[in-house]
């Protein structure tokens, strides 16, 4: 997640939620984001809310995380009862970060084991964890299994070493392949991360990640264009002329290959950043986020959703292991969403999707556009035709475009 | 040295031998404000507490810009070898768009305080103004000013002064408005150098408007001077151009501060307030007479304001379009030169083509509409009046580019100036450059010392509405000063530009231009499009064009992605407060067909560089 937390109303210190987060409370799904605020090395291009080993200490400290995220466990507990809400078994976990496999297997496991052991799980329930290919081995991998994990989402972001010297990248390419297997022989399915447009990366640099990553078989890709977000070293080092700075022409070409390379290796788009083998494989937890489900994010920074209220905890890990030691909210600030604004969330999350949007679900203006849009060469003609908007390959590379076309005015 | 005046004397009662009437004449940072405030301190009419820096420049806009608009008089006494006077000081505004208002001012005074910058020397304003003094008759008072700043040259400045209105540089005064060295002196030299006023006490009332104000509680304010004859409170009065009677609510002098009196009498200045609320109905310049016993013949010098410069005023936000109508009629009140009507713009949408006295002119109309009436404009390229005879012999005056004929032209005609120069000897081959690439024809050229240089210039007007002065500016590193007067006009070979995206044509972009400078314009503008134009889902050429002949063109590329890469639980609200900003940021794009432009865009392309930095600053 971004570090930079948005501006907001202040959160109760109870937890409580307000009571429209029960309105269709039965029709969404409930899932669990942990995030685990540490990394070995800070990457220059990161700006997510992370820390090196060192840098903490308290409740706060890679020891002691595992009992302060379990903290938070108990008190979504209590809040979600108290605020009315009826008890949901997960239906997704998702363990991200920060480099979650930076802590031993046992704590990951420990706090999964304490959510599932409160709230239960879904059979075939979906429970990943982001990995770094520096912080595993094959006995790590078993034990993450064992404790119920069943995917595995590798950070490889480029097969080529002088990209991932920029990116500050630790990991030796050759690696990724043992991990991946690792990975496979513990049963868990294998999704690989993908960056391009690092500054500095040629097409053939980006060819050769794409045709390395592919030839791992993985189940799922995500491949994502740079951002280069304020205040991190990178946007230093483009502004100091250190290197060249970002280029989105040569994004929309490197998004092209990818669509096309990865289509070729038999995987399909379910989202504009997102790859599948099979409509099964996509990321359920994120589908979750897309699809305006419930979610409670653990952590420090952590975003959580729950029917139309937005919340996100303080940022830093000190802050929030003494706000759960005192027993109040970890949260820094929420909003609670009116409905033209969920609508609008929903029609700019929706877009994005492989399955697309209803077209007779958006207003006047957005049913209008739509005809322009396929005149334009950006959304399918045929899945308009039978009343969904999908994004065509240009229209995905342009969907911030299309959704400010089809929004309510 | 005077003493203050222990008396003073009384309006209505003043005897005409001890009335001096006087104005100054400056450029517009020479210290003409501070040296007047000096003044009214230093007889008495405002106490030294109540001082606040520029007692006389009322607005705003006038105290940053440090100049005066709006002329005011106010009466002041002063006690010279046991006689006290009452000392006319009458404010002339400072700028050359305002020729017509200080010709006014001066015919209402009989002598003049001609203040120079001791570090500067005289500007082409200045001189300008000099001459008009000088035509008009008066008594000329050469001052150098701040002879305190260690950048003074007051021998070199003083032969300058002597050379121009003849006589001694010992006799040239030295002042500083700022300590108040050599003010005293100055008054006394007022009382015994200028010539009392002079006019028929049993004559018919005959008063000329040298300034009309409009003030919100009390409506028009009629400064007059009076010639002949007495104005009392309650009579009826007659405007002679025309014929329109008002009573007189109220006569009085100010000193600052508006009183009342018994009346004016001969050679006497003040103000007059009969309840109208629009200053058109008193005219600079007009002579007010009483209806019971009328003058027969108004004073001379009379001319209604002519706008020279026109150019279409468009709210940023149309929904703004009423505050704008509101606000130029407000405007109007107080500004007799200021002339508009409604004009419709495809790329801008609703607004004003709004006339006025030179470039000063619309920049501070502009400024107070957005200042005081807190609206965002956009005002299109200035342009003059041309007089287009098409081959049926029928005439067209056109002050908009969008209504230039598209038929069979016969003749163009365009406003010229006489233009006048003055700058040190070095940079006379950067402005003859200038100005002969503005399609100037030199007039002849002068010494006004042995460094210092007066060059004269017949010029079109369109050729120094835009830029001009900023250029003149900039090649004399801040040295050159530029007066202008109309001088007729000329046949010209000129031509319609038009700029079109994507083959449709932004009429705010349209420029008429001589026709070998058509090419220059045109590739110009559409390289200055294409970099304020942000890239669009489509290729977007421009063009520009005469008629249906392309003379250049330029193309912005199809943007290939507008699409946040990730955006998973912790990007969402970021994402969405994006999406609702972008949002927002599409109401402020004006669609041309297909393309948006920002706002920005028409700003940035309808704005010279130069005034861009001066922006900036």
């Amino acid at each position: 997640m971004p570090s930079v937390l948005p501006l907001g109303d202040p959160a109760p210190a109870d937890g409580l939620l307000p009571p429209q987060v029960l309105d269709g409370v039965e029709s969404r799904k409930f899932g669990l984001y942990v995030h685990i605020p540490f990394c070995a090395v800070r990457c220059g291009y990161c700006d997510f809310n992370t820390y090196t080993a060192t840098e903490l200490g308290g409740g706060a400290s890679q020891d002691a995380y595992a009992s302060t995220a379990i903290s938070e466990v108990e008190f979504a507990v209590r809040a979600m009862g108290a605020s009315g809400l009826p008890h949901r078994p997960l239906s997704t976990v998702f363990f991200g970060g920060g480099t979650p496999t930076l802590l031993p297997a046992e704590d990951l496991a420990r706090i999964l084991t304490s959510a599932v052991g409160h709230w239960g799980i879904e059979a075939g329930a979906e429970v990943t964890t982001e990995a770094n290919p520096d912080s595993v081995t094959p006995e790590s991998l078993l034990l993450l299994a064992d404790a119920g994990f069943t995917r595995v989402s590798f950070g490889m972001q480029s097969a080529v070493p002088h990209v991932l010297k920029v990116l500050d990248r630790t990991h030796t390419p050759s690696r990724v392949p043992l991990v991946v297997q690792w990975a496979r022989d513990a049963g868990l399915a294998v999704s690989l991360d993908l960056i391009y447009g690092t500054p500095g990366e040629s097409m053939a640099d980006w060819q050769t990640s794409l045709e390395t990553a592919l030839s791992y078989e993985p189940d799922h890709i995500s491949a994502y264009a740079l951002i280069v977000e304020e205040g991190t070293k990178l946007a230093a080092q483009i502004r100091r002329g250190e290197v060249p700075g970002i280029d989105d022409d040569d994004h929309a070409a490197k998004y092209e290959l990818a669509d096309q390379l990865i289509s070729a290796a038999g995987l399909n788009w379910y989202e504009v950043s997102n790859w599948s083998r099979t409509p099964e494989q996509a990321c359920k937890h994120n589908l979750a986020y897309w699809r305006g489900d419930d979610w409670w994010g653990i952590g420090p920074g952590a975003h959580s959703h729950m029917g139309g209220v937005r919340w996100w905890n303080v940022k830093h890990p000190t802050a929030y292991a003494n706000r759960l030691g005192e027993g109040v909210s970890p949260a820094a600030g929420r909003e609670t969403l009116d409905a033209g604004t969920r609508e609008v969330e929903r029609i700019m999350l929706e877009a994005r999707l492989g399955t697309g949007l209803q077209v007779d679900a958006l207003d006047k203006v957005g049913r209008h556009a739509v005809a322009g849009l396929i005149a334009d060469g950006l959304v399918e003609p045929a899945a308009a035709f039978q009343g969904r908007l999908v994004l065509t390959l240009k229209g995905r590379l342009l969907a911030d475009a299309v959704v400010r076309r089809i929004l309510p005015e | 040295m005077s003493p203050m005046a222990r008396t003073a004397p009384v309006p209505a009662a003043t005897d005409p031998a001890i009335i001096r009437n006087f104005c100054i004449i400056a450029h517009i940072d020479h210290g003409k404000s501070t040296l007047a405030d000096r003044m009214l301190q230093y007889t008495g009419v405002v106490k030294s507490r109540d001082m606040k820096a520029q007692y006389l420049d009322r607005m705003d806009i006038e105290r940053e810009r440090g100049i005066t608009i709006k002329s005011q008089a106010v009466r002041m006494p002063w006690e010279l070898e046991g006689t006290s006077y009452a000392l006319n000081m009458i404010d002339t505004p400072g700028h050359v768009d305002f020729t017509y208002e200080v010709s006014r001012s001066l015919a209402a005074c009989e002598g003049a305080i001609l203040l120079v910058d001791a570090a500067q020397g005289i500007e082409a304003q200045t001189l300008a103004n000099l001459y008009l003094a000088m035509e008009n008759n008066l008594t000329i008072i050469p001052v150098l000013n701040k002879i305190d700043l260690p950048a003074a040259q007051p021998e070199k400045y003083a032969a300058e002064l002597a050379n121009l209105i003849g006589g001694d540089p010992e006799d040239v005064l030295r002042v500083s408005g700022k300590t108040g060295a050599g003010v005293e002196a100055l008054l006394d030299k007022i009382v015994r150098d200028l010539p009392a006023p002079v006019g028929d006490p049993d004559a018919p009332a005959r008063a000329m408007i040298f300034d009309s104000v409009y003030d919100t509680y009390r409506g028009v304010v009629t400064y007059v001077r009076v010639v002949d004859g007495m104005l009392h409170p309650r009579e009826r009065i007659q405007m002679m151009s025309t014929r329109a009677t008002h009573e007189l609510l109220e006569i009085g002098v100010s000193s600052p501060e508006p009183t009342p009196s018994k009346g004016l009498g001969v050679g006497e200045v003040g103000y007059l307030i009969t309840g109208v609320k629009d200053v058109r109905q008193s005219k600079v310049g007009d002579t007010v007479t009483n209806l019971a016993k009328p003058a027969s013949e108004s004073l001379a010098g009379y001319a209604d304001a002519k706008p020279m410069v026109f150019s279409g005023l468009y709210p940023l936000d149309g929904t703004d379009y009423p505050v704008l109508r509101d606000a130029l009629e407000k405007l109007m009140l107080n500004d007799a030169a200021l002339v508009y009507e409604p004009e419709t713009s495809a790329a801008l949408g609703f607004g004003f083509r709004v006339g006025f006295l030179g470039l000063l002119h619309l920049e501070i109309t502009r400024e107070r509409l957005e200042r005081e009436y807190n609206l965002d404009l956009i005002s299109t390229a200035p342009n003059v009046e041309y007089e287009v005879t098409l081959e049926d012999k029928r005439v067209i005056h056109v002050t908009n580019p969008s209504e230039y004929p598209t038929g069979k032209i016969s003749e163009v005609r365009e406003p010229m100036v006489s233009a006048t120069i003055l700058a040190p000897n070095e940079f006379v081959g950067a402005i003859m450059e200038l100005c002969q690439s503005r399609r100037g024809v030199m007039g002849g050229m002068d010494y006004l010392s042995e460094d210092r240089v007066e060059i004269r210039y017949r010029l079109p007007l369109a050729e120094i509405v835009f830029d001009f002065f900023d250029i003149l500016k900039s090649k004399t590193r801040g040295y050159g000063s530029l007066d202008w007067k109309a001088d007729g006009e000329q046949v010209a070979d000129l031509v319609k530009v038009d700029i079109m995206l994507q083959g449709e044509q932004v009429d705010a972009f349209s420029a008429i231009t001589h026709r070998d400078k058509a090419y220059a314009y045109g590739v110009m503008m559409t390289g200055k499009l294409r970099e304020l134009i942000p890239r669009q889902q489509f290729e977007v050429p421009i063009q520009a064009a005469i008629g249906s002949r392309i003379i250049a063109r330029e193309s912005i590329r199809a943007i290939r992605k507008d699409v946040l890469a990730k955006c998973y639980g912790g990007d969402i609200t970021r994402k969405r407060k994006l999406l609702e900003k972008q949002k927002e940021g599409k109401k402020r794009m004006k669609m041309v067909g297909r393309v948006e432009v920002p706002q920005e865009a028409f700003i940035a392309a309808l704005t010279t560089d130069e005034s861009k930095d001066k922006a900036k600053k």
